[in-house]
């Protein structure tokens, strides 16, 4: 099937088999390996993207279906050489060991700080509940958002 | 100069999404590989039909058992020196296990390749609860062993078992407690795969893959595959964690190899998550039985320990040669006690193969967690509370170096100093306040501690070699003529920030910023042998080697910097990271123009053949002890038995810290581990011995809503044993903090009568324990 799908501001029309996933699109066919795959069964959240602003589980979406969408990947997360306020977050507060969740906490922390500016703990815990991470027991990326949360505050 | 909290190097690609991981990895003309797989625990093959998926149009090749005996690749050698299977040619031993190889096109396509393949199967009966394991008559597993005619595969034994049974006899009290340490995973979130490209022209072969020892995985290549290993090269690009689970070869690496072999093309395999969950290196699986033997004011004269350890169906621990329980006999903890026994006996079983993996440091996970439940068993008995137990019995700080009833040299600490800092954070006395007020209204509160001793950093290569590999590392040091270095090492990063703590040591050492120091590592071209990261190995054994290689450095420097002065070298001192006559600061020549000056037409001194660069192998005197005092508190809902983290306090004492923020993360991550192993992670079977835990679904690992947010503590006891007195961190959390939650949910259910309860402590368990019921009532082993 033919589609295009809007990646990062910039459209890329293909074919692709109706099956293809989502995080498989953006993989192997766009070069985007910043979005990742971890399990078969859409529980580890690796792959969360955002598809029209929302974080979605991209191993769990098919690339016809984001077809005249729009989705965002952590590629696109840096604008103009400017780091986003989350990245700057995640290295301040070492809120990543070996990077793999790190794309798609990203994701999620963008599109909470965009719908909820301050969020409490407890918000920022439930907002990456349905993302795991094996290295960091979670405290420091709830550390993270916090801060990009008091640094976007700030400016 | 260069040691605390720094922001990490590696971030700058993650976070913007440019980490290599090798699924990220692409080749022109690369293909794609998939296994199928058992879906028995055991069963003999009787015909295998691959015509349908050969026939595949996207299909390049299929490989079988039968192609593999044909190359003499049907087996390949495990770390324990037995054998496994690559692709199984006579019988599957267990759920899972690898049968064919595909290589198609694409990765879909290779997958629908599978359903092709028409496997027959004669099932037969599975071992799959380990304390059947030798009973007569039970089904042998492994009847490629030539005269294997049980499931035994060792009996291993530690300490002095006259003197121990000679305390037990006398003492006032003893306990004795059954334990299972279940079956768990270590489940980094990026799967174990491999991309491999054999160049028939030069000869080289080339493997991408998360290996967390590439110079290990160099070498067995080369033993199994007969390819010269100069013509081998191993590049562990980015790992998306490994936890001890991406330590071994598993037989999909060697398909990939064979596959890229066959099909003249670079073949990428990349397993699936209930891939990863079936066939990879689980860990622990350790039925014990535990006794203390105390006097009536709880001061421990012994300890007494059976283990029943399930290996799976080939043996294919990872640990030193010498140790095939690994260093599980350090159980006698962090107390003083006169004697110790513990008895080993491992078994085969129909699943998968491992036992050493997830951050166990060589089993000695199970043995804090066996020691720290007796104490527990043991402060109930006695009716004292087990923060005072613990007090009266461990070491004290006169008594290090310490050499403990089962051989081990501890370096340092003060033990009771680190105990009593998390009891105060903890605020231990109110918490006991509440804990009575709250039994008093019918709520259920716990409070547990662990208290650990870890051995890291293996090994001295007298006592400790992986397949008569002696577990040294090397170190290479290159100064450029500008005075900006390159450190080249043979550990690999799994997330650990090697390339900003190994960075920050030669930085300390040779008074450069860390940033003037670049660290490659991950690439057997690249960098000099040595063992790999595992058991907390790489800053004890790499680290040191980083430094010690550093200050040759800073000797040669020395000698260069005196010719420079025209002065003896004997008058020169190390001043604020220079080289500088003593007492005249205005002499003083950094490394940047000494690295200059070494380059350069000045005439070099005795000593100095030219330029500064230095290499060093490390062959540790001793193994590293980090230890730690841990408290969690937990509340259980007598209705569901659902248990809630509600507070987790972490003193660690890991010596020297080179980057503190690095270790903190260390410790969290860890945390996080205890708290999934001890209330929800398990991989439990059915009698058949399907995999009951293959995916996520069934595998629960925690999330953010299970963990706390974690209080940390530090005391520094700087080890004597290694050049800065660190002493590694990375498994200490994982390996002290099951015993302080569970402890805490058992100390919880105390006013039900209960003194012990098996992990996972899920709300069926916790329920059922309540009840009267507990899950396991079969455990025992004695
Ligand atoms: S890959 Fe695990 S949730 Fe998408
Ligand atoms: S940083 Fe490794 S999984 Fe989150």
């Amino acid at each position: 099937m033919r589609i295009t799908v809007t990646v990062n501001g910039q459209p890329y029309e293909r074919d692709v088999e109706p099956r293809l996933l989502l995080t498989h699109f953006l993989r192997d066919e766009l070069d985007l390996t910043g979005t990742h795959w971890g399990c078969d069964t859409s529980n580890c959240g690796v792959c969360t993207v955002q598809l029209d602003g929302v974080p979605v589980k991209s191993c769990t979406v098919l690339a016809v279906m984001a077809d005249g969408h729009e989705v965002t990947t952590v590629e696109g997360l840096e604008k103009d050489g400017e780091l986003d306020a989350v990245q700057k977050g995640f290295v301040e507060c070492h809120g990543l060991q070996c990077g793999f969740c790190t794309p798609g906490m990203l994701l999620t922390a963008r599109w909470l700080l965009d719908n909820k500016p301050d969020p409490d703990e407890g918000e920022i815990r439930e907002a990456i509940s349905g993302q795991l991470c094996r290295c960091t027991g979670y405290e420091n990326i709830v550390r993270s958002i916090r801060w990009a949360a008091e640094a976007e505050a700030k400016s | 100069m260069s040691f605390g909290r720094m922001h990490r190097k590696e971030d700058a690609r993650f976070i913007r999404g440019r980490g290599t991981y090798v699924d990220d990895v692409k080749l022109p003309g690369m293909l794609h590989g998939a296994i199928l797989r058992s879906p028995y625990a055991h069963a003999r093959i009787v015909s295998i039909d691959t015509s349908a998926a050969e026939a595949h149009p996207k299909v390049k090749a299929v490989v079988t058992g039968a192609t593999l005996a044909g190359l003499n690749l049907a087996w390949m050698p495990t770390l324990s020196n037995d054998v496994q299977a690559v692709l199984a040619t006579d019988k599957v031993r267990f759920q899972g296990q690898e049968v064919a190889f595909v290589v198609a096109e694409d990765r879909y396509a290779a997958r629908d390749a599978l359903e092709l393949i028409e496997v027959e199967y004669e099932p037969l009966d599975a071992v799959i609860d380990a304390r059947t394991a030798l009973d007569a008559g039970a089904p042998v597993i492994r009847d490629d062993l030539e005269g294997k005619a049980d499931n035994h595969i060792f009996d291993w034994q530690a300490g002095d078992r006259a003197r121990t049974d000679e305390l037990f006899e006398r003492a006032e009290v003893t306990v004795a407690q059954d334990m299972l340490y279940p079956r768990v995973h270590p489940a980094p979130l990026e799967t174990c795969g491999a991309l491999a490209d054999f160049d028939k022209v030069t000869g080289k072969l080339t493997v991408w893959c998360p290996t967390q020892a590439p110079h290990a995985h160099r070498t067995l290549y080369a033993m199994v595959a007969g390819l010269p290993e100069h013509k081998i090269r191993v590049i562990s690009p980015d790992i998306g964690g490994g936890f001890g689970n991406k330590v071994g070869i598993y037989p999909g690496y060697v398909c990939a190899i064979v596959g890229s072999i066959v099909t003249g093309r670079p073949v990428k395999w990349m397993e699936d998550r209930s891939e990863n969950l079936m066939s990879t290196s689980f860990a622990r699986d350790y039925h014990m039985h535990g006794e203390i033997a105390a006097d009536r004011d709880g001061r421990i004269k012994a300890i007494r320990v059976k283990v029943l350890a399930d290996h799976g169906a080939f043996n294919g621990t990872a640990q030193p040669t010498k140790f095939p329980a690994g260093f599980f006999h350090v159980f006698t903890g962090s107390y003083d006690l006169e004697a110790a026994h513990c008895e080993v006996t491992g078994v085969y079983t129909n699943k998968a193969p491992g036992g050493v993996a997830y951050a166990c440091s060589f089993r000695i996970t199970e043995a804090v967690y066996l020691v720290e439940r007796l104490m527990d068993v043991l402060a109930a008995e006695l009716g004292v509370d087990p923060a005072e137990l613990r007090m009266r019995n461990l070491l004290k700080p006169d008594q290090f170096p310490y050499t403990s009833p089962t051989g081990w040299e501890y370096d340092s600490g003060d033990y009771p100093k680190t105990l009593r800092l998390a009891l105060d954070m903890a605020g231990y006395d109110e918490l006991r306040a509440e804990q009575a007020a709250k039994r008093a209204r019918g709520e259920l509160m716990g409070i547990g501690i662990s208290f650990f001793t870890e051995a890291v950093g293996a090994g001295p290569r007298k006592h400790m070699d992986i397949l008569g590999l002696g577990m040294a590392d090397g170190a290479e040091l290159r100064v450029h003529p500008t005075g900006k270095a390159v450190l080249r090492v043979s550990c690999q990063s799994q997330g650990q920030g090697h390339e900003t703590t190994f960075a920050q040591i030669v930085g300390n050492e040779l008074g450069i910023p860390a940033d003037d120091v670049e660290v490659v590592h991950g690439d057997t071209d690249q960098t000099p042998f040595g063992l790999g990261t595992y058991g907390s190995r790489s800053t004890p054994v790499s680290g040191a080697a980083t430094a010690v290689v550093a200050r040759k450095v800073r000797d040669r420097a020395k000698l260069v910097a005196a010719a420079m002065l025209e002065a003896s070298p004997d008058d020169l001192e190390w001043q604020d990271g220079k080289w500088s006559v003593v007492g005249d600061p205005s002499t003083a020549k950094s490394l940047a123009e000494i690295a200059l000056a070494a380059h350069s037409n000045l005439e070099l001194p005795e000593g100095v053949e030219g330029h500064l660069d230095a290499v060093t192998v490390y062959n540790p005197p001793n193994l590293t002890y980090p230890f730690g005092a841990y408290i969690c508190v937990v509340d259980v809902d007598p209705g569901t038995g659902q248990v809630k983290v509600r507070r987790f306090v972490a003193v660690d004492d890991c010596g020297v810290r080179i980057n503190p923020m690095i270790v903190e993360g260390q410790v969290h991550g860890g945390l996080a581990d205890g708290v999934g192993m001890a209330l929800m992670q398990v991989m439990a079977f059915d009698e058949d011995g399907n995999h009951l835990g293959a995916s996520f679904m069934d595998y629960l690992l925690p999330t953010s809503m299970e963990c706390p947010s974690w209080e940390l503590g530090e005391t520094v006891s700087p080890s004597p044993f290694h050049p800065i007195g660190a002493k590694g961190v990375g498994e200490s959390a994982t390996v002290g903090s099951p015993a302080a939650v569970v402890n805490a949910v058992v100390d919880a259910l105390a006013p039900y009568g209960i003194r012990h309860a098996d992990m996972p402590l899920t709300p069926a368990n916790v329920w059922r324990t309540i009840d009267g019921r507990p899950f396991r009532t079969d455990l025992a082993i004695s």
